[in-house]
């Protein structure tokens, strides 16, 4: 075993590293799991109002940000493999790319939910408050799932920042992928949370 | 085995200097055993503020009619000491404290897989606390919805429940943190031979409740944060004036919250098994089938939530397989039962204290599972429902069992985790009195229950007063009782090293290194070749 004979605070298992990362990913998986169950409850009980809640949501920006998503994912990948080859300032191009993406996806949400609030279409509003009890859950929805995931983008993008700086200052570096490699796997899953959000709000009309 | 065969003894983890003095030397250590023991202090610190709260409860029940607070008080009394001993002591149970301080030594490890994680968890927990206690200080006072913060009233009511909720999320965060470690480690830092079955029963449980941790409570951390963007932002998930489904509410919130009951029990369940294997001075019966048991008992404990909700509008199928599904969890639970009173035929049993607790956690644990039969089963679930039948139960279950085996543990790894020894006459009459007070405190409650009496009432019916009076009576025992066994672990002595060791010829790796351990636990990782509870030649 390679940990004998090591003071345990340098101890150092990419194995375990990654491994940890998965497990976290099930606690996501879940934590949105219990939205999309109370979204399958509730579009049960009111189809059609979500049907035509739906048509109100601007399917353009959402296909765009569907697009900059993937694309980020796909530049996030190939920073690691650029980072194991050994070419870290490909890395750090790849990296910033996925971070202006990112922002991009931020900027593109806040106009659209800008329309919205301009619209009187918000959680608690009064125009909201007087349509009928499907239109208020899907809306309500439609704010708290895009919102949380809104959340993880900038979490997502904090962590692929301090990547950034530790790839530049060479603390992750072509031996010690897994940071990055951590890293890239969160930003995975950010995506693969919006591909379900997408068809689940924008296209089942 | 190539253990610490080393006659050199290390400074303990207790006196080890590092970079840092004082406090600091303890809130800043990534060492497993100093967070551990964050841990016990914090955990034993909220216990004895919950049993407060529960003896003023038992005070205001001694009689009929209002004694010591109005019905007001008494709604935000029995939710913050839930809250408390629930969310503060008992769910961080013995996994915080005695797993953390367990599983690198049991499995032959200096450190768990992330020991930064590992204190951060402890930050959040702290951090989480001390929001539930803002929550409870502050604003329009106290939650009075009862721990499980049903809507539509948790929606309703005017006191605190945002800042309450958002703290017990945080805690959910801290104990997801903690399961992660804890799977990692046991993963990837088993000592060279330590294979899955040559773990000891205690580390198995642990593994089970750490995916239990992992898999379960995001589900109820989204459902928290649905009820504070209710109350916050009015979008009305659980409430019915926007559409919203109260009963979807419960079904989330169980979804974790029995599988919660699991976090609770099952670690509990490992070190009961660890002492009944030591005090029996014998290989444990049953080996794999007591470790295929605690994953059994996690998987299945998913699927039986339904059963808190037979009497909240549920299809009749629904509750026939939610019925049929609890009972499934009984076969695992005398598969434990049945190797354990097998474990201790023939064996050479010395009676020491945590073998007297390891007997006091099985007969109470039997009457809890017992009449748990009587609850998961619908037609008589009805009669009993919200009865104090359910608040006996359920204390039978998780203070009887989870409770009454965190102080089995620490009597166990007392002379390990301190090197230090109680006054074993003392703490077995201390017991003894406890144990009679515990019964005589909860046993009331299953009768009062079949006669009517609902729980959550300041005030009952003039019928239900010798009962009542009977039960208020036995939280004085039961809280002497505690105070006695508290005292006298303080007053524990320092024996020497051969008497601290080993004190009980246990089999477990944690029994092969000096008490208390060094920084590093092994100077050298040993390397495992015999078979778990095997009898080796020291």
């Amino acid at each position: 075993m390679e940990q004998n004979h090591v003071a345990h605070t340098d101890h150092f298992d990419p194995v375990a590293s990654k491994l940890g990362m998965w497990l976290f990913i099930f606690t996501e998986i879940l934590l949105f799991g219990g939205l999309f169950i109370v979204y399958s409850v509730y579009r049960f009980k009111h189809p059609v109002e979500f049907h035509l809640a739906a048509e109100e949501l601007n399917v353009t920006i959402g296909l765009i940000n569907t697009i900059i998503l993937l694309i980020s994912s796909m530049t996030v990948a190939m920073s690691i493999t650029a980072l194991q080859l050994g070419n870290k300032k490909l890395t750090m191009i790849l990296l910033a790319v996925t971070l202006v993406l990112a922002l991009v996806f931020l900027v593109n949400k806040y106009f659209e939910w800008g329309a919205k609030i301009h619209h009187d279409i918000y959680p608690g509003s009064e125009f909201l408050m007087s349509l009928s009890k499907g239109d208020m859950l899907f809306f309500g929805l439609y704010f708290f799932m895009t919102g949380l995931h809104a959340i993880h983008i900038i979490v997502g993008m904090v962590l692929l920042a301090v990547v950034f700086v530790k790839v530049r200052n060479g603390s992750v570096n072509q031996g010690r992928v897994s940071l990055l490699e951590n890293g890239g796997l969160y930003w995975h899953l950010v995506d693969l949370i919006w591909i379900f959000l997408f068809p689940l709000f924008y296209l089942i009309h | 085995m190539t253990g610490n065969t080393s006659t050199q003894r290390m400074p303990s983890y207790l006196e080890y200097q590092g970079k840092y003095t004082g406090i600091r030397a303890w809130i800043l250590s990534t060492d497993h055993k100093r967070i551990a023991l964050l841990y016990l202090y914090s955990q034993l610190f909220f216990f004895l503020a919950g049993l407060v709260m529960g003896l003023f409860m038992k005070l205001e029940l001694i009689a009929p009619g209002r004694q010591i607070m109005g019905p007001a008080t008494y709604n935000a009394l029995f939710t913050v000491h839930g809250l408390t001993m629930i969310f503060l002591f008992i769910i961080p149970g013995l996994a915080a404290s005695f797993g953390n301080f367990m599983i690198p030594i049991m499995i032959g490890a200096k450190d768990v897989a992330f020991p930064k994680l590992n204190l951060f968890s402890w930050y959040l927990f702290v951090f989480g606390a001390v929001i539930v206690l803002l929550g409870i200080f502050t604003g329009d006072g106290p939650p009075d919805t009862g721990w499980t913060f049903y809507a539509p009233y948790s929606l309703k009511t005017n006191t605190n429940v945002v800042l309450t909720v958002f703290g017990a999320f945080v805690l959910g965060f801290s104990s997801i943190l903690t399961g992660l470690n804890f799977i990692v480690t046991i993963h990837r830092m088993r000592a060279p031979g330590m294979g899955f079955f040559r773990m000891p029963l205690f580390i198995w449980s642990l593994y089970g409740t750490a995916w239990i941790q992992l898999l379960a409570t995001p589900v109820v951390g989204i459902t928290f944060l649905m009820v504070v963007a209710d109350r916050v932002l009015h979008i009305g998930f659980f409430d019915p004036a926007q559409g919203g489904d109260p009963v979807l509410y419960q079904h989330l919130f169980w979804i974790y919250s029995h599988p919660a009951v699991y976090i609770m029990i099952l670690p509990a369940m490992g070190a009961i098994t660890e002492i009944i294997t030591t005090f029996s001075h014998r290989t444990v019966f049953g080996y794999k089938a007591i470790a295929m048991s605690s994953l059994a008992i996690a998987f299945v404990g998913y699927l039986v939530w339904g059963h808190h909700m037979f009497t909240s509008g549920m299809s009749e199928t629904a509750r026939l397989v939610f019925s049929f599904l609890t009972f499934l969890v009984a076969i695992p639970s005398a598969i434990k039962v049945f190797n354990w009173t097998a474990t201790m035929y023939k064996g050479s049993i010395s009676l020491e204290p945590p073998f007297w607790w390891a007997m006091a956690f099985i007969f109470i644990f039997m009457i809890g599972g017992l009449t748990g039969l009587v609850l998961g089963s619908v037609s008589t679930d009805v009669h009993v429902h919200d009865t104090m039948f359910v608040v006996a139960h359920f204390h039978y279950i998780v203070f009887g069992g989870a409770g009454i085996a965190f102080f089995a543990a620490l009597h166990y790894w007392y002379p390990k985790m301190f090197g230090k020894m109680y006054n074993k006459k003392v703490a077995n009459r201390a017991l003894l009195l406890l144990f009679i007070g515990f019964n005589v405190l909860y046993m009331p409650m299953f009768f009062l229950g079949f006669m009517g009496m609902p729980r959550r009432y300041y005030d009952y019916l003039p019928q239900f007063a010798n009962l009542n009076l009977l039960s208020t009576i036995g939280s004085w025992i039961l809280a002497t009782a505690l105070i006695i066994i508290i005292v006298n672990l303080l007053r524990a002595k320092k024996g020497t090293p051969e008497e601290m060791d080993d004190p009980w010829g246990g089999r477990t790796l944690e029994w092969k290194i000096q008490s208390p351990p060094s920084l590093e636990n092994f100077e050298e990782i040993p390397v495992i070749d015999h078979e778990p509870y095997e009898l080796i030649e020291k």
